[in-house]
């Protein structure tokens, strides 16, 4: 007999009583009002994330990463990058950011350590819980991207603002890769208090994009 | 084929971590000894209570969470067939391979082959209880093959040379002077100067994992949740240690107890919900990793899945201890347990301590080998109260009570004895009592009621002159 019917068997011969399936109670909050970007602020600074509120995305980028270097997914808006501070593209072969930024490859895994940011944007952000969630669409890219740099800068549009994690589950995809971060890289192991800076990004910025 | 009448597989003996070298009331005596390690234990879960009541308090509706979180429990487990085979397929068909295994031993074979296959000498650990339960560590090693444990925690235990004593912070019976301490003496090339700030402290632990994360190229880890509907696989984390394992190599092996299955991925808003509010306290984690099987181009090209058996089918056949299969290992009842706060967490013997450790440890390793641990609880009920998928864990010690090989008389004393340990006009009472019982212990080898209960096998402590409460008050 293998394993797998091993295993089965077991759990069938367990279940001989036929225990009694209930309804699964589905009153917890399901609908939610539009979500209060003031929320989603006050969540992202208690845990430590740094907020900025404009239309000029390519400036805030510019004053954030100054003269260091950036590297960037293949889909990210070219306008969100300032002109002075050429991006490296991770992207596929022949795939860039435009005409302009001519094709490009994948970067090796020490060129996006040696980066000091990377600049993405986000499927998903919800406002109780101070979360982003990235789910590897073209304007946010590998997951190692967002992880080598300690400098990790998110634009987010208003509409990707949701209330509640209900909501946020409703909008992803489970079939792509996700990472839900909720404040810089932090640990809870030393007295179990949080503090902020272990192996992801030390850095985290959050850009709320807001049109002119 | 029939399976009815089929014999309960409890996690063999001789691998893995589920049974103590001695019964709880002789670890925990050492334990008492020590009061440092107490007050590092008490502040910590002081700290951790305060933090999660705050985050608990901002949900209205915590209490329907809850509700929804145990009835899915419930259904995950009786249509468990099923959802494991749903969650194979749908791994399968996203690109990763499924392995099934029945017990540690079979796991660690697993593991250690698939590994070997690679040829790699090293992996990633991302902290998990099921391949701490396992020995899987142990394994690797005798295999040659070097484990390196990425928490935080896990690494302080392991620099340490010490055991894991709580379920979310296995070290958390060190506090940030001695974790400076354990740093200098066994990090390679840590900085002489460290200090104990613990920012300092997590900063040294960056720089010394930084490179091995770069260049491992196969990580074993653990699942928080597998959804069958989809496949996608979830691990819930801080660090991004797990970011990294789950990233970088090019080979991922990702052991999982069967009973972490969760029916579908709408089911995830409310284990979401629940764990980090529950276990550290935090509106949401800093980082969750979900993935499907393979993704080209973005992570591990190799993945496997290890559902592991190894008790769980046994603790399932038990109608009213089934129910400790639901635990999502929030830690939330050891943070508020009287027990465990005293004692800490190597007195429970198993990788699984405080209350729910107390009700899983019997039943995976079945109740012979973990005797005493049924009685390690005064049945106060702060632990049910605190659980976020509602197990009640004091109903399931009393029932385990029951089947402890004991005489009648001793169980019921002993229970006594426990329950009253935080009840001081009780207690007065049951020490009459005790005395009155004390032709029991006079029987054995001198240990008197109600303290003989808590020895599985006659192997008792030297009897202490004080009372019970006194004995325990004064370690
Ligand atoms: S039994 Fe409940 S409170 Fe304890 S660790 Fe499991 S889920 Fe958390």
């Amino acid at each position: 007999m293998s394993s797998k019917d091993l295993i089965l068997g077991r759990v069938r011969a367990a279940l001989a009583d036929d225990p009694a399936v209930p309804e699964v109670p589905r009153s917890y909050r399901r609908e939610f009002p539009p979500a209060d970007l003031d929320v989603l602020i006050d969540r992202l600074v208690d845990y430590k994330a740094v907020v900025h509120r404009g239309s000029d995305v390519a400036a805030i980028v510019g004053d954030i990463i100054g003269a260091g270097t950036l590297v960037v997914p293949p889909g990210l808006p070219k306008s969100w990058l300032p002109p002075e501070s050429p991006a490296r593209v991770d992207a596929a072969p022949g795939i860039g950011l435009g005409p302009e930024t001519g094709p490009h490859s994948w970067l090796d895994q020490a060129a996006i350590v040696a980066a000091d940011g990377v600049v993405t944007g986000a499927a998903v952000a919800i406002a109780e819980t101070g979360t982003i969630v990235l789910d590897g669409s073209p304007d946010q890219g590998r997951r190692i991207l967002t992880l080598l740099p300690d400098l990790h800068i998110c634009v987010l549009r208003p509409d990707q603002v949701v209330a509640s994690v209900p909501e946020a589950i409703a909008r992803l995809d489970p079939a792509r890769p996700l990472t839900w971060i909720s404040g810089p890289s932090a640990t809870s192991d030393i007295e179990l208090n949080r503090v902020e800076g272990v192996h992801g990004p030390r850095n985290l910025h959050v850009i709320i994009w807001e049109a002119a | 084929m029939t399976f009815l009448g089929m014999p309960l597989a409890h996690a063999p003996r001789g691998v893995g971590h589920l049974r103590g070298d001695e019964p709880f009331p002789r670890a925990a005596r050492t334990a008492l000894a020590n009061p440092q390690l107490r007050r590092n234990v008490q502040h910590a879960t002081t700290t951790i209570r305060g933090k999660s009541g705050r985050v608990i308090a901002e949900l209205p509706d915590w209490q329907d969470l809850r509700a929804a979180g145990s009835a899915l429990k419930a259904y995950t487990m009786a249509n468990l067939p099923r959802l494991l085979e749903q969650l194979e397929a749908k791994v399968t068909e996203a690109g990763g391979v499924v392995h099934w295994a029945a017990d540690a031993a079979e796991a660690n074979r697993i593991v250690t082959g698939l590994v070997r296959a690679t040829g790699e000498q090293r992996v990633l650990k991302i902290k998990s209880m099921a391949t701490q339960e396992i020995g899987l560590n142990e394994a690797l090693a005798d295999a040659g093959i070097t484990p390196v444990e990425t928490d935080l925690a896990e690494l302080i235990v392991q620099l340490g040379d010490d055991k894991p004593s709580h379920i979310l912070v296995p070290a958390i019976h060190r506090n940030r002077s001695e974790i400076r301490e354990i740093f200098l003496r066994a990090m390679p090339g840590v900085d002489p100067a460290l200090t104990d700030d613990p920012p300092v402290l997590a900063a040294a632990a960056r720089r010394y994992l930084r490179e091995t994360f770069l260049t491992t190229k196969v990580a074993v880890s653990g699942a928080n949740f597998g959804i069958a509907e989809t496949g996608t696989l979830t691990v819930v984390e801080s660090e991004g240690n797990g970011r990294m394992c789950l990233t970088l190599p090019d080979t991922l092996i990702t052991v999982m107890g069967i009973e972490k299955v969760v029916p579908t991925w709408q089911d995830l808003e409310v284990f979401l919900q629940l764990l980090p509010r529950a276990s550290t306290g935090e509106r949401m984690n800093p980082y969750t990793s979900m993935w499907q099987g393979v993704t080209p181009g973005d992570g591990p090209q190799s993945f496997h899945l290890v559902l592991l058996d190894n008790g769980r089918s046994a603790v399932l056949a038990d109608e009213v201890g089934r129910s400790a299969l639901h635990c999502i290992r929030c830690s939330a009842c050891l943070n508020v347990c009287p027990v465990y706060e005293r004692t800490g967490g190597h007195a429970y013997g198993s990788v699984y301590p405080g209350p729910i450790g107390a009700v899983l440890s019997p039943q995976l390793t079945g109740v012979e080998d973990n005797a005493s641990l049924p009685y390690a609880s005064s049945l106060c009920g702060a632990c049910f109260d605190a659980c976020p998928v509602k197990i009640d864990i004091p109903s399931i010690l009393v029932h385990l009570r029951n089947q402890v090989p004991h005489p009648a008389a001793e169980k019921a004393v002993m229970a006594a004895a426990a329950y009253t340990m935080d009840r001081p006009r009780l207690y007065a009472r049951a020490q009459r009592a005790a005395k009155f019982t004390k032709l029991v212990g006079k029987r054995g080898r001198g240990l008197p009621p109600p303290l003989n209960g808590w020895s599985a096998a006659r192997d008792l402590p030297t009897p202490p002159p004080e009372s019970f409460r006194d004995w325990w008050r004064s370690r």
